[in-house]
């Protein structure tokens, strides 16, 4: 028989018996949608951590002060919190590795300006920062170098804080005072969302580090962390060891003592962040997966009996000449059509869902295409199989004892 | 012999009903020629479908060979088998065996589908045309609940004659109707044996038996008797007759 013949006898024969067809395409549809919708929502969630960890920098890497291998260990108040200017200055002349590098100066406190007042954190950074952080700014500039060696007094505001206190006017320009110092803003960051634990990224203000070690820190010597960004993200562990020496021989350590500082790259933080998505993920499938299966058991269940009903059906095929693996490509040709067609409806169903989560929850579903193979794949597969199976046990038959089939 | 289309040698089926073997046919020897109408009769269960069935080729013999065309079938692969039935014969059964839910017309294109060798390039001319010898031209598109006993009988009739088969096969073609329309049945058969078509029926109207020209007996899987019939009825002529007596009865 030729192609298209088969293909017409197929759809005839779906569109005759339209109930039955719709029956089994319903379970294909569902189980389809369903698996796409629950990985698309598994998905998104895991993608959107994976961005916020994306937007720390990629290339980003910290060192903290104290050792990582010794735990609570006390080890004296010499081996802790010893960063100085001095270890950013060494890393800045000798690192070859590196595109930036930024002591961060921690502090907080009370900003007074605009239409208020408002608590929060102010980072002491080098101009190097933004870069580092890949944090583009919204208006204005940031400070430079010469704004570091001068200790200039300014900032440049989250947005959180423009929100806060400068909702109707554009804060560049304007005084703000941090505990009660006064400095000029200069620029504002673009919004950068919430990080991956939750909190806004937003609500900060930078100002040059040594102008925050000086007047606000109270401690102008010592630095919370330094933050540095590799060249290029797959030469992140041979740049940490590069700064892993330099930072050794900044603190004057003896081969063979441990480190007093940690290095940490994003990986760390990605990987925990992105297997608890995954576990989500991974759930979501499961349930999924059992919705599809259950579906399966449905398309078997109508392909089972309708081949049954059928027997007579393919008893007058075979008897007017039809071979046995006619019969075959014809009900594997109307499983097929009936799979695809209930795969297409399922993922274009699934779509629709999608968007709609997408719009009026604070989802973020994304479906993979690979998702759509395999969910399609998979229907397809049990309809064709349970379609295949008893198709293949009544054309074995002689013609007229499928047409004596009660 | 070249005018020989059915020789049968020994041929013999058994069913195995649970534990016990029923001998439904017994080396059955019969040769058939071409051109040739033969009623079979026979009372119920003596063997007479197991019979078609076997020279339908829709079943295969226990042992015993059947001969079609010269060509010894029971030495054949399914799939000539298939090519058999698709090519040389059309079969009529009681129960009409059509499809639901599907028009005359696909109906008849069946046997066109399946062949193989593509003889026919317009299925539906050909389906037309062999509706048409059957004179339900103006059913062609009406399903088979839409119609009658009889023009259903029709429609199968034309299904087995599309292919333009050598062999018609009869199984109790007019057991599900009415005599008025079991003649014109036969007055078709009559008619397409007029053009050279073999037919075998079954039937078990000695009456109906007449329009054949050659009548086989059968008891218990065998054949009892095989004559030439000497008092042959015209279809045609017994038609007008019965539908005399109709409009009189009326
Ligand atoms: N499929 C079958 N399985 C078992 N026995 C059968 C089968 N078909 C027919 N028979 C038996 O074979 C015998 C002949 O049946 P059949 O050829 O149908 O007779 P007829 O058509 O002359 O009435 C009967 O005894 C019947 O019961
Ligand atoms: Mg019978």
């Amino acid at each position: 028989m030729k192609a298209k013949i088969i293909l017409k006898v197929a759809t005839k024969s779906i569109m005759k018996s339209r109930m039955r067809s719709l029956l089994t395409a319903l379970g294909i549809i569902i189980g389809v949608a369903a698996v796409i919708v629950m990985v698309a929502i598994g998905d998104g969630a895991q993608k959107k951590v994976e961005e916020q960890i994306a937007s720390l920098g990629s290339n980003l890497i910290i060192i903290t002060p104290g050792a990582s291998n010794t735990g609570g260990v006390n080890r004296g108040s010499g081996t802790f919190n010893r960063f100085t200017f001095d270890d950013v200055a060494k890393i800045k002349n000798e690192a070859t590795l590196i595109k930036g590098v930024s002591p961060i100066v921690g502090s907080g406190g009370q900003v007074i300006g605009g239409v208020g007042n408002w608590f929060t954190r102010i980072n002491g950074v080098s101009p190097d920062y933004l870069e580092i952080r890949q944090w583009p700014l919204e208006s204005g500039e940031f400070f430079t170098e010469r704004d570091e060696m001068a200790r200039a007094k300014v900032c440049v505001l989250g947005s959180e804080i423009v929100k806060n206190l400068f909702p109707n006017d554009d804060p560049i320009g304007q005084q703000i005072r941090i505990r009660s110092v006064p400095f000029k803003v200069i620029g504002v960051l673009k919004e950068k969302g919430q990080s991956a634990v939750g909190t806004s990224q937003d609500d900060i203000i930078l100002a040059p580090s040594k102008t925050v070690g000086d007047r606000l820190s109270g401690d102008h010597l010592h630095l919370n962390s330094i933050q540095a960004s590799a060249l290029s993200s797959d030469k992140i562990a041979a740049t940490i060891a590069e700064l892993k020496s330099i930072m050794r021989e900044s603190h004057k350590l003896n081969p063979g003592e441990d480190d007093d500082f940690t290095i940490r790259d994003q990986s760390d933080l990605s990987e925990a962040a992105t297997a608890t998505s995954r576990i989500l993920t991974i759930l979501l499938a499961s349930v999924a997966g059992v919705s599809l299966i259950v579906g399966g058991i449905g398309i078997m269940n109508i392909m089972l009996v309708s081949v049954t009903e059928r027997t007579r059906e393919i008893g007058i095929r075979l008897s007017v000449g039809a071979r046995a693996s006619d019969i075959l490509v014809q009900f594997l040709t109307e499983a097929t059509v009936l799979s695809l067609t209930g795969g297409l409806i399922g993922v274009a169903f699934s779509f629709l869902m999608v968007y709609i989560l997408n719009h009026y929850t604070d989802q973020s579903a994304y479906i993979k295409p690979q998702i759509i193979m395999i969910a399609f794949g998979f229907a397809g597969a049990i309809g064709i199989f349970f379609g295949f199976y008893p198709a293949r046990k009544a054309s074995s038959l002689n013609p007229i004892d499928a047409l004596r089939y009660e | 012999m070249e005018n020989i289309l059915i020789k049968t040698v020994d041929l013999t089926k058994t069913y195995l009903v649970g534990e016990i073997d029923v001998h439904a046919l017994k080396s059955v020897n019969i040769t058939i020629k071409k051109g040739e109408f033969v009623a079979i009769m026979g009372a119920s269960g003596s063997g007479k479908s197991t019979l078609m069935n076997l020279l339908g080729c829709l079943d295969m013999p226990s042992s015993g060979d059947y001969f079609l065309d010269g060509i010894n079938t029971s030495k054949l692969a399914q799939n000539e088998y298939a090519n058999i039935r698709n090519q040389k014969i059309g079969f009529v059964f009681q129960g009409f065996n059509l499809l639901p839910r599907t028009t005359a017309l696909e109906n008849v294109e069946l046997p066109l589908m399946y062949d193989r060798l593509e003889k026919v390039k317009n299925h539906k001319k050909q389906a037309t045309e062999a509706l048409k010898r059957v004179g339900l031209a103006d059913r062609m598109h009406h399903i088979p609940s839409q119609l009658s006993g009889g023009q259903q009988q029709r429609v199968a009739l034309a299904r087995a004659l599309v292919n333009e088969p050598a062999l018609i096969l009869a199984d109790e073609p007019t057991g599900n109707l009415d005599s008025v329309t079991s003649v014109e049945v036969f007055n078709l058969f009559q008619k397409l044996n007029d053009e050279g078509i073999t037919i075998i029926m079954v039937t078990h109207e000695r009456d109906f038996a007449a329009f054949a020209k050659r009548i086989i007996e059968m008891r218990d899987g065998r054949i009892i008797k095989d004559a030439l019939i000497k008092d042959r009825l015209n279809a045609e002529e017994e038609l007008k007759r019965v539908l005399a007596e109709a409009e009189i009865a009326e």
